[in-house]
């Protein structure tokens, strides 16, 4: 070894600890930021040290895509709204899926004759794994964008036809891994796991898109460690598997708070069969008034806001915050309620609160609002649905049977700020909404907040 | 990629997988956006395979072009990443709400 290869695993080890001290700092919000700057600069470290020690030859196309990619990149980091975080995410997905499966086919074209049959397989996964990330993280920033339909796509066959296609892919891949000079399997592999990627996500509802950002981010994570493995390089296992178990840590937290299994959020369909499920509970719901509404939040003791993904699509946040503060200045305890799949990807609900400037130390998790909701005085649903089903709860036939919620339906009252008459997202009829101790402001989040803000300013 | 290398990089998945359990049970949720960028953003060390790819393979055309490709998509992973991640932080790290007038300010 020369003394520039020492450099660069030199590098590669600091990037590694440096990687693993940023994130064990996220375990707090004072400290997470600075967390960032240590894998800022692990990162800046790997590169300097893979630009002196990997023997570059030429730097034309290295310099075009560093330059390019900073562009973007830092345009999209500027530039990119709060509201718009999940399709960035799965954007960013993609982008680092599209790099490992890349890699894996350049390290194919170039050293295909000399590979072993471990980096063979190595080599396979790293593909498949980029490859199906890549188009599924894409389908879904569409969905999340609203470019695709958020409703799931189903038809006759298609959980047959899916295994078809991943049956055919692994079949490729261990023909390929046998046989390393039908080059052609390996292509067929690569165009089936594109493929894959789009019909994985494709049945998959707007309202279930915090698993499968988890999962994306998880595959995603994993086939840079595959890359890892292709270039026998550590610090590429290493991030690559903090970032897999990251996105899997992820997923399974998810799931629970949605109490569903990974299979059933990928092969389910929710949304698409509720039709016969909702039975008509019959209850009317009752209107309410601007003056009404602020008068009782503006002689409540303690307030709840619970945020939903309607907060997120009115970009209702600061409007929120602002009725918030009112209330706080009357002297009101305010707290905000945040379930754990409240919006389209885990925190979203935290970041766009935190945004508007909303202390951290007033945003409470599930476990820790729940049992306050009895000593509540208003409960405010700013655009949540199913996250405040009592139908998870109280009935065992509901879909969502079993999902923990947020149990708003035990507090004094409850004001819920909907859109329209119409039912939420999942299509399934929420019985919170004809309580009696419920009442309901229709109309845009952001408009009706304000509308709030300067009652309660009158009151 | 010798057995012995193979092995040492199996211990090194492992113990990584291990550590990342550890460190990632313990981000409460108020932090689970951040976390998925900033993880997202350290993934994209698959930047110095593209690194390699695009510059250190001689007259090999249709490699230089997959690298160039997969350089910009790993930086544009890292940059935004990284850029997006410390924006969120940042507003995290505000603790008083004595931070919301000075926003207003300088949004008028």
């Amino acid at each position: 070894m020369t003394l520039t290869s020492y450099f660069m695993e030199a590098t590669y080890l600091i990037a590694s600890i440096l990687f693993i001290l940023a994130l064990r700092k996220m375990s707090h919000p004072e400290t997470a930021r600075r967390g960032m700057f240590l894998a800022e600069g692990g990162m800046f470290a790997a590169i300097v040290g893979t630009l002196v020690g990997a023997h570059i030859v030429t730097w034309v196309w290295i310099i075009a895509g560093l330059a390019l990619g900073s562009i973007i990149g830092a345009w999209m980091a500027i530039t990119v709204p709060m509201t718009a975080m999940p399709q960035r995410t799965a954007l960013s997905h993609a982008f680092g899926a599209l790099a490992a499966a890349l890699v894996g086919v350049g390290e194919f074209l170039v050293h295909a004759s000399e590979m072993t049959v471990v980096t063979r397989g190595a080599l396979g996964f790293e593909v498949m794994l980029g490859a199906l990330t890549t188009t599924g993280s894409l389908i879904a920033a569409g969905k999340l964008q609203g470019v695709i339909a958020g409703k799931p796509v189903q038809f006759r066959g298609q959980n047959a036809l899916n295994l078809i296609i991943f049956l055919s892919m692994t079949a490729s891949f261990i023909y390929f891994w046998i046989h390393p000079e039908a080059v052609a399997f390996f292509y067929i592999m690569l165009g089936l796991a594109f493929v894959f990627g789009v019909m994985l996500v494709i049945p998959i509802g707007s309202a279930d898109m915090p698993v499968v950002m988890s999962l994306l981010n998880s595959y995603a994570g994993l086939a840079a460690a595959a890359t890892g493995f292709v270039l026998s390089n550590n610090v590429l296992i290493i991030a690559g598997t903090l970032d897999g178990f990251s996105g899997f840590i992820l997923s399974v937290l998810m799931c629970k708070a949605m109490n569903r299994s990974i299979t059933n959020v990928l092969f389910g369909g929710f949304g698409a069969v509720i039709a016969e499920a909702s039975t008509d509970s019959g209850g009317v719901m009752r209107e309410i008034s601007f003056d009404d509404a602020a008068m009782q939040l503006a002689f409540a003791n303690r307030v709840v806001f619970v945020p939903g993904y309607g907060l997120a699509t009115a970009q209702a946040q600061h409007a929120c915050r602002e009725l918030g503060e009112l209330l706080e200045a009357r002297g009101v305890t305010v707290k905000y309620a945040i379930h754990p799949v409240a919006g389209r990807m885990p925190g979203h609900m935290n970041v766009l609160l935190a945004e508007a400037n909303v202390p951290y130390s007033s945003l409470y998790e599930m476990e820790q609002i729940n049992p306050e909701f009895p000593s509540t005085d208003v409960a405010v649903v700013i655009g949540a649905n199913d996250v405040v089903n009592p139908d998870a709860r109280d009935n065992p036939k509901s879909l969502i049977a079993g999902m923990p919620i947020l149990e708003v339906d035990r507090a004094k009252s409850v004001i819920v700020l909907k859109r329209g008459q119409g039912r939420g997202f999942s299509g399934l009829e929420n019985p919170l909404f004809f309580k009696p101790c419920t009442t309901m402001l229709y109309g845009d989040a952001k408009s009706s907040l304000s509308h709030l803000a300067q009652a309660v300013q009158h009151a | 990629m010798n057995p012995a290398v193979l092995i040492a990089s199996v211990y090194v998945f492992a113990l990584a997988a291990f550590l990342g359990y550890q460190v990632i049970s313990r981000v409460p949720p108020l932090l689970h956006t951040p976390l998925m960028s900033a993880t997202n953003a350290i993934s994209g060390i698959s930047l110095i395979g593209s690194l390699v790819l695009a510059g250190a393979v001689r007259n090999q055309l249709s490699a230089h072009i997959l690298g160039f490709v997969a350089v910009t998509a790993a930086t544009i992973n890292v940059v935004g990443g990284f850029g997006i991640t410390d924006r969120m932080l940042k507003m995290f790290g505000k603790r008083k709400p004595e931070a919301a007038p000075t926003a207003k300010e300088a949004a008028k």
